[in-house]
């Protein structure tokens, strides 16, 4: 099977089916956390789609780079472009809800909780990722999921912002450069 | 090209000097500072980048900012410290440079943060060591201090963050300041248009123009309309010579005082590298004015030192680590 071959899920159709999902988690003291840079960017959507919920509870925001937490920085170093987190409540004896865009092996999960727990000691942590491809390397996975779908370790499954800001998944090939973890 | 401090990528491999780099590297570095100034406000000022990595400090001239600064940086990356003031230990039983170097790495040093009276120190030490071995300057005689330049254009682009349209004037002992010459090549390589350098002849380099920069000899015309006064720290030793007249004579003419900063724009910032010399280079009421960002200049330098060190460290495919230890 080639890559042309694959058929996608609409990004979109997804994102209503997380937001969905999310709405009765949307408790007073919880707490949304995107991480950079595709989960950021479903979370501005949610914050949208979700507006009355979030209001209602007083529900915070922020983001995660998890790059300084990366596993991986020994041997590739840190990106030339790396923006700074910005978590601009108290973490303590919240529930955060973390957001992804592509949950594959689970280690950006693990960076993301370890870089949490340095800004306190949340009460709950739960994740949210639009689309599961498999492949999990530790014991981490999603509790809330747009979709599942099984991809080979060489395909590369990406969220792309277009210029009107709606959402859409690409399959690239991996090359010897790209970096998902 | 064969710049000792890239490596065949063109990545960041050792940081000698300021002169030499890319305004690509300078501008990662600058844009990675962004990213762990928030780190300090944090319950925990820590990441896990340098984690299992030692930095040693080698300094062979006193500093205690400087060595503060890179210590509390290497700490919160995380990795194990060991500050050697080379004055008190084996160097004054006559041990050589590359002798006490050698040691270190022998004790798995993992990179070296040099400061030394001689110009081209750490350049040495960055040709001697083995491959995965990082060496960052932290001033070299009258050569260079880029952690330095690098963390003042970085207080600058924080407060006046378009470069690209300002005036800036560097006021002082131009002659023996490696500050000085590492903030000139910092400033023109990231793009800001007017650089002055205001100073007696006495105290510039010959041909200091070539760099790219206005000279004046008159404070009042230098400052006019510039949107940064960069102070330089008068050295007291200078004092003595045949330079300049006395520290009194200085103030008058070079010293910068509130009715000399308001000929620059009413919104210019005052940086200064420290240490200060109160009453000498610049008034203590302009010191603690409301247009000094001396004091962020220092918070900004632990996270341009984080930076410097996190890029170093991280990704290393090309080189296989030669563990052959020379001793």
């Amino acid at each position: 099977m080639t890559i042309s071959d694959i058929k996608l899920p609409n990004a979109e159709q997804l994102l209503i089916t997380l937001a969905q999902q999310l709405r009765p988690l949307l408790q007073p003291n919880t707490a949304l956390v995107g991480i950079q840079s595709g989960g950021v960017w479903l979370m501005q959507r949610l914050l949208v789609i979700l507006a009355n919920d979030i209001a209602s509870n007083s529900i915070e925001h922020g983001t995660l780079d998890v790059s300084f937490y990366r596993d991986d920085y020994a041997k590739r170093g840190l990106k030339s472009e790396n923006r700074p987190s910005q978590i601009p409540f108290d973490v303590e004896k919240k529930h955060i809800i973390l957001i992804d865009d592509v949950f594959y092996t689970g280690r950006t999960t693990r960076a993301a909780m370890n870089e949490l727990f340095d800004y306190g000691r949340p009460a709950s942590i739960t994740l949210v990722a639009l689309v599961n491809r498999g492949g999990r390397e530790l014991p981490i996975a999603p509790q809330i999921v747009g979709t599942d779908m099984q991809l080979k370790a060489d395909q590369n499954l990406q969220l792309v912002q277009q210029a009107d800001g709606t959402l859409s998944l690409e399959l690239q090939p991996t090359t010897a450069n790209t970096t998902h973890v | 090209m064969n710049n000792p401090q890239l490596d065949i990528d063109g990545n960041l491999r050792h940081l000698l000097s300021i002169e030499g780099l890319p305004k690509r590297i300078l501008n990662q570095i600058l844009d990675t500072a962004e990213s762990f100034v928030g780190v300090a406000e944090r319950e925990v000022k820590k990441v896990p980048l340098l984690r299992g990595k030692t930095v040693c400090n080698l300094f062979f001239e006193n500093s205690t900012r400087t060595r503060t600064t890179f210590e509390i940086a290497a700490k919160r990356l995380s990795a194990d410290v060991i500050s050697l003031n080379v004055n008190t230990s084996s160097q004054s039983k006559g041990e050589t440079i590359l002798d006490t170097v050698d040691n270190l790495i022998a004790m798995h040093a993992d990179m070296f943060v040099v400061r030394h009276s001689q110009s081209g120190a750490a350049h040495f030490i960055a040709k001697h060591v083995p491959d995965h071995i990082h060496v960052v300057n932290a001033g070299d005689g009258r050569h260079s201090h880029p952690t330095q330049g690098l963390l003042d254009v970085f207080t600058i682009r924080k407060f006046k963050p378009d470069l690209h349209n300002l005036r800036v004037a560097i006021i002082g002992d131009v002659l023996h300041s490696r500050v000085a010459r590492s903030e000139i090549h910092a400033l023109t390589t990231l793009g800001v248009p007017e650089v002055r350098v205001i100073a007696p002849k006495t105290l510039l380099p010959a041909h200091v123009e070539k760099l790219g920069v206005h000279v004046f000899h008159d404070m009042k015309a230098g400052l006019k309309d510039v949107d940064v006064v960069m102070m330089l720290r008068l050295q007291n030793e200078r004092m003595n010579g045949a330079l300049l007249p006395s520290a009194q004579e200085y103030f008058k003419t070079y010293g910068l005082t509130q009715e000399k900063l308001d000929l620059a724009k009413p919104d210019a910032i005052v940086l200064h590298p420290g240490p200060m010399n109160r009453g000498v280079e610049i008034d203590s009421s302009v010191a603690d004015g409301n247009q000094s960002v001396i004091l962020p200049q220092v918070t900004y330098g632990i996270a341009v030192r984080m930076a410097v060190m996190a890029i170093l460290s991280g990704g290393q495919s090309h080189f296989c680590h030669s563990s052959g230890v020379q001793v």
